[in-house]
């Protein structure tokens, strides 16, 4: 009886592998925007790049759950911060295999080495892998300025490291879920600097995600498989392929030809045709962003608070709305995006009242002004036609009296020119890089209106204080109260104009499963399906 | 025919020197920092830009950093992107093979349908046939490629429509083959996955098609009117009154002549191609060496848009060379011209 059982067993497990051998493997193939710069993502910005390494074929300590902003333990199981907010101990997760290809088989698990390997090859000059690949790290040394922020990375024990801050840092654990803080093999590092070719490191990826790298050919496709051992478990999807098609046309076309299962950008215009055809759908959610126009407040008339609010009541941000975003944004009233924790919803915004647009600019003895509106060259998440944009403002404040010319140059230039502060008023927006009102509000204090990151040139002193104040505590709820003062300061004092938040579509096939629209703007294949 | 070689190479030096003079300044000249556009929105401190300039090595006296692109060149190094963080050759080189796939067969393409076109049009000069192909033939040659393009695509790839042929790509993504010699024909044929070859066949058709449709225009106008003068030759004339068959005088007397016009327009147009179709390969997404310079440009990417520019120079110098050697073989008097 025992045997036939035996033998009954035996002959079910066969069938079973049987079937999972001859089993089509699921491929989902997505049409990648463009060609990923490398394959390690503390050398690079774009979210190209990060789509193709960081968001899945690496981890990071701490990272967002799937399609939201919540933060959720990546490779550290657990962390403590000490009481005074200087000491970050993270508990790594034991058993965490890196990826065996093949051109690397790890003889190790995940530890703390990698962890500082990580970090310090971008931090420290002397470090044997921070010149490699011309790395400038830009992320690690501009945007977050770790090197201001750091003061040690210890190794506690194999499991344990221990962050030590110069001082206060309520961002930090947002800070280090970014791409830029993928966690790479320092194993994997030492055998290609001992076998005399570092730069592969950063061209042959290995790391800890659902997803391990197979090939890349350039411009045309990005190969991966799915991680058997990842940690997490495996990735219902067997191989992953990026097929590279910058043309939204024809991406869209490829998609309908059933060519490949999603597009990241379609086209605006095709959205419609989109929606109609009953083998794909449309996703949407409103960006994690903000477009907005800065008055430079360092020139005149713009430093009188009273000029900056008439210029705001005499803007039609519905009809400018409905005319370039076509239904796909939302009017802003605050800095913030919604989906934001943070969000001031008391906040009332300007309304559209040209009367009281030209009592204020009498009120602060302006007349016959004559200005410029700075339109971007380029498409962006939270402006896709700023050109248009600059003609219905001209057109609105006209209205009011003031004749603004529309200035456009080449998108290198603008940034730079814009930053010098060359302009009157500029059209420009943000795209989170972390969920923290701290990574869209620093475009508003007093440092980067010094350094040039803050376009409206705005350095006032009680927005200031509310900002620092906030970066130090840790507690949320204090934090979310200071964000909201500083809100209702920002709107009195209107440096910008809060013009819109975007929403963002993505277009697939109906046979993808469970696909979730990234907050961040990033597209993450773990957890994705294809129905048969 | 030694000296013949020698002043042709004589005229290449300077040439190639004011090329990479060219490539080198004109990059320069473009506004735009490549810095400012890395950053984006967010900015970048002076402190933080003039290091990064350093780190460029755009610090240095700008006749320096010629110099030192010009001495780069010499040992065979074109500069490292700084976009990808890969030497300028090596990216070159794994697009290189792309772009040749591409422009060989839409050059086979144009000079296949082009030519013979262009004889037949020519010794039926006047006829319906010749009229309607000179029309076909200026239609073709101020096609609009990107409409063209995305006509073909919808007409011919679209589900709706016949769905005959792939929209863009060198592969479907299902196939996973090696890249061996970069040429997707000879990978795919010699590869082990069935499907691949046909598949890698499928995705060149719209792409040749597109990219061939100029210089086919431009193919059977040159045959038609060289073809045109020469049949209007005294010799042909003879040749007709001694009694030989049209087609040993035009196959034989009149090709061979007008050959030499029609030789050079290949010539040209291969240069052309070479120098990348961008437009093509925008829309077929085909990875090739033209999209890669559209991308460098517009991240200011200076050492890849000069060591790229001075590389397809280079080759299209090349192509026209051995197109002076190939007048020499079908006409040997140009040899012998002192």
């Amino acid at each position: 009886m025992i045997k036939k059982g035996l033998l009954a067993t035996a002959a079910l497990a066969s069938m079973l592998t049987m079937g999972a051998v001859t089993a089509q493997a699921k491929t989902f193939v997505y049409c990648s925007e463009g060609s990923p710069e490398g394959f390690t993502p503390a050398l690079y910005t774009s979210g190209t790049s990060f789509d193709a390494s960081s968001r899945n074929i690496f981890n990071r300590l701490v990272e967002f759950e799937r399609g939201s902003t919540i933060m959720t333990p990546g490779l550290a199981e657990s962390w403590e911060v000490s009481e005074d907010g200087l000491s970050y101990t993270f508990k790594l997760r034991p058993g965490v295999k890196f990826h065996t290809t093949k051109y690397f088989t790890p003889t190790r698990e995940l530890n703390a080495d990698d962890v500082l390997f990580s970090f310090n090859r971008q931090w420290k000059a002397d470090h044997p892998y921070h010149k490699v690949s011309g790395g400038t790290y830009e992320y690690f040394s501009g945007y977050v300025s770790f090197p201001d922020i750091l003061e040690t990375i210890e190794k506690v024990d194999d499991l344990t490291v221990k962050f030590t801050l110069q001082k206060p840092d309520a961002a930090f654990i947002s800070k280090i879920a970014i791409d830029f803080a993928s966690i790479h093999s320092a194993e994997y590092a030492q055998q290609m600097m001992d076998a005399g070719s570092p730069e592969k490191f950063d061209q042959e990826p290995i790391g800890t995600g659902p997803f391990q790298f197979v090939s890349y050919q350039k411009d045309a496709f990005i190969r991966y498989q799915a991680n058997e051992d990842y940690w997490s478990g495996r990735a219902p999807l067997d191989k992953l392929v990026f097929a590279i098609t910058p043309d939204a046309q024809v991406a869209y076309q490829k998609l309908a030809a059933g060519e490949c299962h999603l597009v990241p950008y379609p086209n605006q215009a095709d959205l419609a045709s989109i929606e109609a055809n009953k083998d794909l759908t449309v996703d949407s959610q409103e960006g994690m962003n903000v477009g907005y126009l800065a008055f430079n407040t360092e020139k005149k008339p713009f430093d009188d608070k009273r000029v900056r609010q008439a210029l705001n009541y005499a803007m039609n941000k519905e009809s400018i709305i409905k005319a370039v975003f076509q239904g796909a944004g939302n009017a802003a009233k605050n800095p913030l995006p919604p989906t934001l924790w943070g969000y001031n919803e008391e906040i009332q915004d300007y309304p559209y009242d040209p009367a009281k647009a030209k009592a204020l600019l009498a009120e602060a003895g302006v007349t016959n002004l004559s200005t410029n509106i700075w339109a971007m060259p380029v498409k962006r998440p939270y402006n896709p036609n700023a050109r248009r944009m600059a003609e219905l403002i001209q057109a609105d404040w006209a209205n009011v009296g003031v004749d603004a010319e529309i200035v456009s140059m080449e998108w290198g230039e603008y940034l730079s020119r814009s930053q010098k502060g060359d302009h009157d008023t500029v059209l420009l927006g943000w795209t989170a890089d972390y969920p923290d009102p701290d990574n869209f509000l620093s475009l508003l204090n007093c440092a980067s209106a010094k350094s040039g990151g803050n376009r409206a040139r705005w350095c006032h002193k009680e927005f200031d204080d509310l900002f620092q104040e906030a970066v130090k505590v840790s507690d949320p709820e204090k934090r979310t109260q200071l964000y909201e003062q500083a809100q209702a300061v920002f709107k009195e004092e209107a440096p910008w104009v809060t013009v819109a938040h975007s929403v963002v579509h993505k277009a697939m096939s109906n046979k993808v499963v469970d696909f979730r629209i990234d907050p961040l703007g990033g597209h993450v294949f773990y957890g994705v399906d294809l129905e048969e | 025919m030694l000296r013949f070689i020698l002043t042709k190479l004589g005229v290449l030096i300077p040439t190639f020197l004011g090329v990479t003079l060219i490539a080198f300044s004109f990059i320069r000249m473009l506004p735009g920092d490549p810095i400012e556009l890395l950053a984006g929105e967010r900015g970048v401190t002076p402190e933080r830009h003039a290091q990064l300039m350093a780190d460029l090595g755009f610090d240095r006296p700008i006749w320096e950093q010629y110099f030192s692109f010009l001495w780069g060149i010499l040992q065979g190094d074109f500069g490292v992107s700084f976009t990808s963080r890969t030497p300028v050759l090596e990216e070159f080189l794994t697009r290189f093979p792309a772009t040749v796939e591409l422009a060989g067969c839409a050059i086979i393409f144009a000079a296949l349908i082009g030519l013979p076109a262009g004889i037949i049009a020519a010794v039926k000069r006047g006829s319906a046939f010749d009229h309607t192909l000179m029309g076909i033939s200026l239609a073709g040659y101020s096609m609009p490629i990107f409409w063209w393009g995305l006509l073909l695509i919808i007409l011919f790839s679209s589900p709706d429509m016949l769905g005959l042929t792939p929209v863009s790509g060198r592969l479907s993504a299902l196939f996973w083959i090696d890249q061996d010699t970069g040429f997707m024909l000879i990978d795919a044929f010699v590869s082990d996955e069935k499907g691949a070859f046909k598949s890698a066949v499928s995705h060149l058709i719209l792409p040749t098609i597109v990219l061939g449709t100029i210089p086919m225009a431009i193919i059977a106008r040159q045959t038609r009117s060289a073809m045109l003068e020469v049949l209007g030759e005294d010799y042909v004339r003879t040749a007709k009154a001694k009694g030989l068959s049209a087609m040993r005088i035009v196959g034989v007397h009149a090709l061979r002549n007008a050959l030499i016009t029609v030789v050079t327009v290949i010539g040209l147009q291969v240069g052309v191609l070479l120098a990348g179709a961008i437009l093509t390969e925008t829309i077929f997404s085909w990875p090739g060496i033209g999209k890669w310079m559209i991308d460098s440009i517009s991240r200011r990417d200076y050492f890849a848009v000069q060591g790229g520019i001075v590389l397809i120079a280079s080759i299209v110098m090349m192509v026209n060379l051995l197109v002076d050697f190939m007048y020499g073989l079908i006409n040997p008097r140009i040899l012998h011209r002192r």
